[in-house]
Parts: C-alpha cells; sequence; structure tokens
C-alpha cells in the first residue's frame, strides 16, 4: 500500500506507521461502534496515512461528511467529528449536535478529533453555543508531517504562509517543530542545522528548546539525516510565482494535485471502444493518483515537459514489442513466461495510456498562443528585461478580464524582479485592476503589499540583478531533454530556494555572504550534539542526507530540482523535503487573497 | 431529566471509572443543583491517581476539610471575579470530596468575554440553556486529562501544560507583572493557541489601556490579539486598538472591510460615504472614493432601468433582457453595460458611457475596448465605425484605434463580425506580416489579395488561388492582377 515510502533514502513508512498508530489508539478509546463526520479538507491528508479499512478493523461503520443540518441515521454508538480547528466548523458541528438532541433514536456519544491541534478557542466557542459538554472525547491528533512520497513531507496547512508572514502568527511554526521533533524521535538527531529566514530562525530556537525541555527526548537512534535546511519561503518570493514546466509542476499549475490526487477532465480518458460512436462519454472527472510507486510517472514527473514526449513514445515501443513476444512465444515454457509477466505489462500498458492522454491535455495548453505569451513575459522578467515599466500583455490581459489571480500573479513576479514598482508602475496597475474587477480588491492589494509581493520601490535601488548573476538564477543555454542544471525546472530560471540548497551543499554559504545579506532575514547555523557512540562515519563514496524544510510551501519544481540534485552523480548530498503546504502561484495567491463575498450571479 | 439520568447510569455501568451516584431522587433537583455548585467550587483541586473519594489537596490537606474550604473560597474571592465568586461557594465544603471533573470548565471559561462566573453556571442555566443531557456527559470526562493538575505551575509551566492541550486555570496570575510574564512566556512558546488563549484572559481581566499599553510593546502578541478581534468579529475592540496604536491606515481598510457584510444596497452606500473619511493613504483614498460614486450611480441607474424594464416601453430592454442587477459591479463592468443599454444617451446623464468616462477618468484605451466590445454585441457596425473614425480640421476623417487595430480584430471577430465589416479592419492593420496572418485566419481574401499585390509577391499570390473557391469574384481578381 505505501511502498513507495521506503523506497527512498529514508524509509518514510515509519512516519506514516506512527501515525496510523496513534489514530488506532484514538478510535479504540471511543469503545463501541462509531461513525466518523469528516471536515472534507481533512479526507486527502487522511488518506495518505489510512485506508477505510483500518478504519473498520475499528469499528467505524459509517463515514460521513461535515455539514449543517440533521446528522444522517447511523445505528452506532459513538459519533466522531475529525475536524481542522476552525470557528467555521465548529458551528457546523453545534448544529449538528443541538439538531441530534430534538431527534429520536438510539443516543449517541459524541466526540472531537481536532487535526493537528485542540483550540482553546474551538472549544470556547463551542462552549458559547452550549455543546462542549456534549463531548466526551476531544482530542487531538498531530497530524504534523504527512508522508506525500518516499521523499517528500507535507504539513498540508494551507494558510501557514498567510499566518507567518501576514498575520504573524507563528502557530504554524511550532507545529513544524514538533513535526521536527518527531522526526527526530523517529529518525535520530539531527547533528547540523542551517536555515535562511525570520521562520526559520524561530523553528530553529524551537527545536533546540523543546530539546532542552525534555532531556527524555535524547534518543540513541543512529542519525539518518546529516543536515537540515530550513528556508522561509519569504527569502524566494519569486519562484512560486513563475510557471512551473515540468510535468508534475504543469500537472499542478492546470489542474491542481490535491493530496497526491489529481482530476482531469474525462474526454481523453474515455475507453475506445469500436462502434459506440462516441457515445456515453464520462462525465465524471478522472481521478489518478500520482506518485512514485508508479515506475513510468516516477520516471518522466521531474523532467521538463518537453523532454516527456520522447520517454512517453519510447516507451509505446518497448510496450509494444513486449506484447508482440506472444507471437515467438512457441513452447508451453515460453508461453507460461509470457503469462506470466501479462499482468505487469497490463499495468504498465494502462499507465502509459493515462500519461499519453495527461500529456495531450497539457499539450493542448502549452501550445496556446496565451500560454506562450505569458511564458514570454514571466522569462523576461525573470532574466531582467523591462521590469521597471508597466507591461503591455498584462495590461491586455486585464482589458480581457483573464481571471485577477493570473494579473496578481504577472505584477507580482515583476515587483520581486525589480525589487518593488516605481510608484507610477503600481499605481497604474493598481488602478486598473480595481476598476476592471472591482474596488473591494483593495484588501487583497494590501496584503500582497504586506506579504512584500506586490510592493514600491522604497529605496530607489534593484538588487534583484545582484541577486540573479551572483546565484545564476539565469540560465540562457538550458537543456531540456538531458539537462546539466536545475534552472530546466523552469526552462531558463533557477529556482533561489534551491540555488541556495545546492550551493549549501557545496562549496558553502560563505562564498555568498554578500547575497545572503540582500535576502531578507538571518542565516545561521546550529549544532546538536550527539552522544559519541551515535556519530557518524561516513563510507567513502557514501552520500550525505539533507532534509530541506520549506516554511510556507514549495512548488513540484523545486522538488524536481532537488531530486534532479540528489541524482547527479557527483553530488554528494540527497535531499528529502518537507514544507508547510505544496503550492503553486494560484494557490498560493489564493490564500493571500481577501475572502470576499460571492458575486451576486 | 429521568432521560439523562438513565443515560448518565449507563455511562457509569459502562465505564470502567468508578462511578460516583449523587443522591439524586427527581424531587431533589434542588440538593443536585447545589452538589454541581459545589462540584464547580473544587475546580483547583488536584485529580489523584487513584479513585478514593477522600482526597488530598497539593497543599496536603485533606480536600473538603473546614481549612482547606476556608482557603480555597479566600482565594477565589480575591480574584478578580471576586463578588460574583464567593456567593456561590456557600457549601461547598460539604460537598468537596466529588470527582473533580470540573476543572475541564476553567480554561475554557476563560474565553468568556462576559463576566459570567468563570467556571460554572449554574444548574439552572445549564438547564435552560442546553438541558442536561449535554451537561451530564462533561462530568463524566476522563480524569486523564486534569491528572496533574496543579496551583502551583510556574508561568513557564503553564505555557508548557497549555501547549500539550491540557487544562490550565489562569486565574491566580492576579498582578499585572505575572501576567505579563505570562504573556511573554506563551509568546516565547511560539503557539498561536496558547497566545491567544492567554490574551483573552488578559483581555478580560485587564483595563484596555493597559492591555493596549503592554501590547505595544509587545508585537507578536499584539498581531495575534488582532487576529484574533478579526476571526471573532470584535471589529469596535480592535478599531480602538488601532487608533490607539496610530495604525489608521489599518484602521481605515479594516473599517472599509465591514462593507463587505452589508447586504442592502442603500446602507452599504452609506457605509462608503462614512469611509471616505477614513485616513487611507493617499494613493488609496481616491479608490474608495470613487467606490462610493460608482455604486451611488449604479442605484441610480438599476432602478431606472428596472422600471424601463418593467414598463415594457424600451426596445433595447425587450429585445436583451438584462440578466442580472448592475449593483456591485466593477466599474469596466458598468462601463459596458451603459455601452450596451445606454450608449447614444447625452453626456449629462448619469448612465451615459462618456459621463462614466469623465466622472472615473477612465482611460481611452480601456474606453474604446469597452465600447467596442459592447457594440459589437449588439452588432452595431455603424457605432464601431465611428469609435475609429476622427475627423481633422479640415473635415478630412481619419481611421485611429488607440488599442491597435489587431485588437479590434480580434475582438469583432469574437463577436461573430462578418467578414465585410472584419477585413475592413483588418486593412487598417499597419504591420504586414500581422495582417496576412489576420486576413488569412479570418478569410478576408480580398485584404490577403491586395497585400501580396502591393508586395508584388507573385508566388504567394499564385499559391493563395487555391484557398479562394473556384470562379468566384476572388479567384478573378488573382487572376487579373497576376495577367497584369
Amino acid at each position: 500500500m505505501a511502498a513507495h515510502l521506503s523506497s527512498g533514502r529514508v524509509n518514510l513508512t515509519a512516519l506514516r506507521e506512527a501515525g496510523r498508530r496513534e489514530l488506532r489508539e484514538f478510535l479504540d478509546k471511543c469503545a463501541g461502534s462509531k461513525a466518523i463526520v469528516w471536515d472534507e479538507y481533512l479526507t486527502g491528508p487522511f488518506g495518505l496515512i489510512a485506508q477505510y479499512s483500518l478504519l473498520k478493523e475499528h469499528e467505524v461503520e459509517k463515514m460521513f461528511t461535515l455539514k449543517p443540518g440533521r446528522l444522517p441515521q447511523a445505528d452506532v454508538k459513538n459519533i466522531i467529528f475529525f475536524v481542522r480547528p476552525k470557528l467555521e466548523l465548529m458551528d457546523i458541528i453545534t448544529d449538528n449536535v443541538l439538531r441530534e438532541d430534538r431527534g429520536r433514536g438510539p443516543q449517541r456519544d459524541f466526540h472531537i478529533l481536532f487535526v493537528p491541534r485542540r483550540s482553546l478557542l474551538c472549544e470556547q466557542w463551542l462552549k458559547e453555543q452550549g455543546v462542549l459538554g456534549s463531548f466526551i472525547h476531544r482530542e487531538q491528533y498531530s497530524l504534523d508531517l504527512i508522508p506525500f512520497d518516499g521523499d517528500l513531507l507535507s504539513m498540508e496547512s494551507e494558510s501557514a504562509f498567510k499566518e507567518c508572514y501576514l498575520e504573524s502568527d507563528q502557530t504554524s511554526l511550532y507545529h513544524a517543530a514538533k513535526g521536527l521533533m518527531t522526526l527526530q524521535a523517529l529518525y535520530g538527531t539531527i547533528p547540523q542545522i542551517f536555515g535562511k529566514g525570520e521562520c526559520a530562525r524561530h523553528v530553529a530556537n524551537m527545536m533546540i528548546r523543546m530539546k532542552r525541555e525534555f532531556p527524555g527526548s535524547q534518543n540513541s537512534i543512529f542519525p539518518v539525516f546529516d543536515t537540515l535546511l530550513l528556508l522561509d519561503r519569504n527569502v524566494d518570493l519569486l519562484t512560486p510565482l513563475a510557471t512551473q514546466l515540468t510535468y508534475e509542476g504543469l500537472i499542478d499549475e492546470i489542474y491542481g494535485i490535491q493530496n497526491t490526487y489529481v482530476k482531469l477532465p474525462p474526454e481523453k480518458f474515455a475507453p475506445k471502444k469500436q462502434g459506440e460512436g462516441g457515445k456515453d462519454l464520462p462525465t465524471e472527472p478522472k481521478k489518478l493518483q500520482l506518485n512514485s510507486a508508479e515506475e513510468l510517472y516516477a520516471e518522466i514527473r521531474d523532467k521538463n515537459f518537453n523532454a516527456v514526449g520522447s520517454v512517453l513514445s519510447k516507451k509505446a515501443k518497448i510496450i509494444s514489442a513486449a506484447f508482440e513476444e506472444r507471437h515467438h512465444a512457441k513452447t508451453v515454457g515460453e508461453i507460461k513466461q509470457f503469462v506470466s509477466q501479462l499482468p505487469h505489462m497490463q499495468a504498465a500498458r494502462s499507465s502509459l495510456a493515462n500519461h499519453t492522454s495527461i500529456a495531450e491535455l497539457i499539450k493542448d495548453i502549452t501550445t496556446s498562443e496565451d500560454f506562450f505569451d505569458n511564458l514570454t513575459v514571466e522569462q523576461e522578467f525573470m532574466s531582467g528585461i523591462d521590469t521597471d515599466k508597466v507591461n503591455n500583455y498584462i495590461e491586455d490581459c486585464i482589458a480581457q478580464k483573464h481571471p485577477l489571480i493570473k494579473i496578481l500573479r504577472l505584477v507580482c513576479l515583476q515587483s520581486v524582479c525589480n525589487s518593488g514598482l516605481k510608484q507610477k508602475v503600481l499605481d497604474h496597475y493598481k488602478k486598473e485592476i480595481l476598476q476592471t474587477y472591482g474596488y473591494e480588491h483593495i484588501l487583497t492589494l494590501n496584503n500582497l503589499e504586506k506579504a512584500g509581493l506586490l510592493k514600491p520601490q522604497t529605496s530607489g535601488r534593484n538588487n534583484y540583478p545582484t541577486i540573479r548573476k551572483t546565484l545564476r538564477l539565469w540560465m540562457d543555454d538550458v537543456n531540456e531533454q538531458n539537462p546539466n542544471d536545475i534552472s530546466y525546472v523552469y526552462s531558463g530560471y533557477a529556482p533561489l530556494s534551491v540555488r541556495l540548497a545546492q550551493l549549501l551543499a557545496r562549496p558553502g554559504w560563505r562564498s555568498i555572504e554578500e547575497v545572503l545579506k540582500m535576502l531578507p532575514g538571518p542565516h545561521f547555523e546550529e549544532r546538536q550534539q550527539l552522544p559519541t557512540g551515535l556519530q557518524k562515519k561516513r563510507q567513502h563514496g557514501e552520500n550525505r542526507v539533507t532534509l530541506v524544510f520549506f516554511l510556507g510551501g514549495v512548488t513540484y519544481a523545486e522538488i524536481a530540482a532537488l531530486r534532479f540534485l540528489s541524482q547527479m552523480e557527483d553530488g554528494g548530498t540527497e535531499y528529502v523535503i518537507a514544507t508547510t503546504k505544496l503550492i503553486n502561484g494560484t494557490s498560493w495567491i489564493k490564500s493571500l487573497m481577501e475572502k470576499l463575498e460571492p458575486a451576486p450571479f | 431529566m429521568s432521560r439523562a439520568r438513565a443515560d448518565e447510569e449507563e455511562y457509569w455501568h459502562s465505564s470502567k471509572f468508578r462511578a460516583f451516584t449523587f443522591d439524586d431522587e427527581d424531587d431533589e433537583l434542588s440538593q443536585l443543583k447545589e452538589s454541581k455548585r459545589a462540584v464547580n467550587s473544587l475546580r483547583d483541586i488536584v485529580d489523584d491517581d487513584d479513585d478514593d473519594l477522600e482526597r488530598v489537596s497539593w497543599s496536603g490537606e485533606p480536600v473538603g476539610s473546614i481549612s482547606w474550604s476556608i482557603k480555597e473560597t479566600a482565594s477565589s474571592s480575591t480574584s478578580s471575579l471576586e463578588g460574583r465568586d464567593s456567593s456561590l461557594q456557600k457549601g461547598s465544603s460539604s460537598y468537596a470530596a466529588f470527582p473533580k471533573q470540573v476543572s475541564s470548565y476553567s480554561l475554557s471559561s476563560l474565553f468568556k468575554g462576559r463576566n459570567k462566573l468563570p467556571s460554572f453556571q449554574s444548574l439552572s442555566d445549564a438547564l435552560s440553556d442546553t438541558g442536561v443531557k449535554n451537561y451530564a456527559p462533561e462530568l463524566r470526562r476522563p480524569k486523564a486529562e486534569y491528572k496533574d493538575y496543579s496551583n502551583d505551575w510556574s508561568p513557564k509551566d503553564t505555557v508548557r501544560r497549555m501547549q500539550r492541550g491540557k487544562v490550565c486555570s489562569l486565574e491566580r496570575f492576579r498582578s499585572l507583572q505575572d501576567k505579563l510574564v505570562l504573556l511573554d512566556e506563551a509568546v516565547a512558546g511560539h503557539d498561536g493557541n496558547v497566545i491567544t488563549a492567554v490574551l483573552i484572559f488578559l483581555k478580560r481581566t485587564l483595563r484596555r489601556e493597559i492591555l493596549f499599553r503592554e501590547l505595544e510593546v509587545r508585537q507578536v502578541a499584539l498581531c495575534h490579539l488582532i487576529h484574533f478581534l478579526r476571526e471573532t468579529g470584535e471589529q469596535k475592540l480592535l478599531l480602538d486598538l488601532l487608533r490607539f496604536l496610530d495604525r489608521t491606515e489599518e484602521v481605515a481598510l479594516s473599517q472599509y472591510r465591514e462593507h463587505l457584510n452589508i447586504q442592502d444596497v442603500e446602507k452599504r452606500r452609506e457605509f462608503l460615504k462614512v469611509c471616505i473619511g477614513l485616513p487611507f493613504s493617499a494613493e488609496d483614498i481616491s479608490h474608495i472614493q470613487d467606490h462610493y460614486t460608482l455604486l451611488e450611480r449604479q442605484i441610480i441607474i438599476e432602478a431606472n432601468d428596472r422600471h424601463l424594464e418593467t414598463a415594457g416601453q424600451s426596445e433595447i430592454f425587450r429585445k436583451y433582457p438584462r440578466k442580472a442587477s448592475i449593483l456591485n459591479m466593477p466599474l469596466v463592468t458598468t462601463l459596458f453595460y451603459s455601452c450596451f443599454y445606454h450608449y447614444t444617451e447625452a453626456e449629462g446623464t448619469f448612465s451615459s458611457p462618456t459621463n462614466l468616462k469623465k466622472t472615473f477618468k477612465i482611460p481611452d484605451k480601456q474606453y474604446v475596448l469597452t465600447a467596442l466590445a459592447a457594440r459589437a454585441k449588439l452588432r452595431a457596425w455603424d457605432d464601431v465605425d465611428a469609435l475609429f473614425t476622427t475627423k481633422n480640421w479640415l473635415g478630412y476623417t481619419k481611421k485611429k484605434a488607440p488599442i491597435g487595430f489587431h485588437r479590434v480584430v480580434e475582438i469583432l471577430q469574437r463577436n461573430n463580425a462578418p467578414v465585410q465589416v472584419l477585413q475592413e479592419y483588418v486593412r487598417l492593420v499597419e504591420d504586414v506580416e500581422t495582417r496576412l496572418n489576420l486576413a488569412t485566419k479570418y478569410k478576408c481574401h480580398d485584404v490577403v489579395i491586395e497585400t501580396y499585390r502591393d508586395l508584388k509577391d507573385r508566388i504567394q499570390l499564385t499559391a493563395y488561388k487555391c484557398k479562394v473557391e473556384r470562379g468566384s469574384a476572388e479567384e478573378e481578381k488573382i487572376n487579373s492582377i497576376l495577367n497584369n
């Protein structure tokens, strides 16, 4: 079920196992048959920890989604709410509970499981509604870091960036630190900690403090990770704004990957049957899970999209050749061998069919004129061309009322690539946006300004060119097919965050002190003492393992770039990636937008 | 009542905890009431590991002993909530030996904004608002949570316990000094949940000016309070706080945000009018002013047009019934609407496009694009023509477009303009290559042919012959050019 989690350098199955154990323990506390009422947002992350079968083994008989009104009938002893600690959800629970009281039928016990934390605020809210007392167990399930893949962990905390940089609420950093403590309990103390940014500093401080406060946490596990690198998202605001150009990145940009699943338009996946003439086309979106358990996907996910086509056609040839083999199978032995390989071949064929369809869908978009124009503007900005004046394409997009998020992504990108916009340029964009999309968006623009994404150039100095040149963020000769540098993930732009990781490994940050000072927040190094017996003696040629933790979110393209570094022959470092949330420019900007009333139509 | 009791009994019978049974015949409600009141007053006691009914408090005295209960009463009466508290302490001692799950109330009670008794409502309260059943399970909550509960935790320990989700009473932090130490500890722990809990406690127990003053030098805590007030909608306190901090722009934006919650347009308009006077930044104020003016306009236009539409007199509304009201739409949408329904109106009316353009200083480009889209949608090709026609002082007419004719072509094409109209504008595209591309794409044969003719490109012209219909006028035209 979770074999892909153990495929990497660090076996993350252990983390998943720990999560499952905690879940079982909670379920067993509520003796008897149960129904779970789910906060829908949580079903995705939970799905990565446990399947329904596990719940069923622990007498979960029914599952509902949380919504206002009367709870559905279910002949169970316990009703358990699995929720995030959010006030609006508390209102729904209150409604459920109050209606239950008035109803007839067998008496049921209520419980709440807060994920990832109990919230005093929420409990108070429930109390004010007069229902707090109805809950027998109110507990928390610290689902801090969820294993997504063999080298990828996420907290799936959608608002972490907003909380940290807009509201100065560091709760998600506290969770990150706790998650890291859990990791250390399972995989040993991480001897070296590096970091860049305010939030990184906080997390490191918290880790050190937690360790000091629980001396018992000193464990005797041989450390799996050599280094932890904590990176603030606001050290690199640029990368998520650019359109990702890896296969996985594009799937996410266009369709949005949620908890490793993607929903796709069904047309291209229609089973090809002869003589039906396109009747009965499926209307439900096609849902696919995307992770490294699928051999083909593992191979192509991190490639530049332009290199995916050739792999797919090569695979197609291999598979058809394999199927052809059956004609050559003469002896019983040969036939038997062929048949034994059939299931594997069938799986490979359906995997190939799926990804060919996805690639077609993406190609339709990447070959469109607008995609090209948009990309051209992005690349101009990132390479430092015309970042200081109003851009025609952006104006055109506003005039044509393209989605606001697209506009904001571009304007923010321009602002970041120019260390802030000239006041006149900024005012012009603001005016056009407000006139076209509505004045109330002034609130969103304000948020973006606070987060540093969209701002006037204050110092009158543009640092970006220096940063770009020193860190070699723009590479003119990019090889998309056989990359030799991480810049292939954005077809020219090398993600700043990953460059920092790369330079840390070799030759070390001392070589870029000047640039580090231009980026926001402190950079630092900490060491955690290991008992003598646990100090590592590295075998010759053995790679170091670095955990890179992105505070505020990471994109699939950045992950791809780190995987590329892991696989470099003389790289010397393998990376495991952790984050508060998997993001792309759209989901990220969306999280910063002011929630407005839905339009009247 | 009886059902509730049955539930309770069922629980105790099925539970591994040793049950405590109230001596509660139905007619002995008052006694029960008192018991629970007493239970409540015990909130600060340690719940021992064993289930013995006789308990010893942290200080070593048996719980329920007279000296203990005096001390207990004393400490709570000096708390910030005294008066209300002490009246309920009466008679507590005789019931002091109950299981102490009540402590569960103490923390959550801190959140009460009202000055209610911190730990408990009287049973009658409980009965009246939620019924006994809701109350009952509270008593039987697993005691594990309240184990090692103490009165003596240092601020640091208190914060640490709260971080672990344990229940703690904050009431004993009484002096300002203690409270601030507690707050600083909470902030150092970075757990927003705990910081907020402490803030709510402070908010309830400190004078506003003191709270504000202390938060001013504690930025992290301050941010949390602001966020909390925003979440829970305590707008007034929030604005007071921001004003105190002299964060005037934030006051303005925060107040302006409120308009989103006002559904009634008249009220919303009134509200926006007030917003104009708020201390916005220089750049923002004109936008807020525009927002107000726009809504004011929309209300007038809406009333008028609804009337026109229902009266059925106006042809345009009969032919193209409105899909939605114009209220609260963005400015450009409003301009489109007015170009669609009120294009020919004199500049003096509120709904005329030129008036909108002037009032809101809409740039030429934006105006032309919008007007073009609206008129093209109505297939009013003459209006489109007029939009790009300028007369110079000699009376010559000239075609000019601030947006570039390739864009004009695109918009017309999207609105299914006939080829005759389309090619007129394709012809005006200056860049030859773009013109050829557009002409080929939209089958404006004449333009293609003329362009190749002007370029003297015989090869392309010959090649183009296969794209036009055989025997058509276009074919003839090509032939005649080629023959010349």
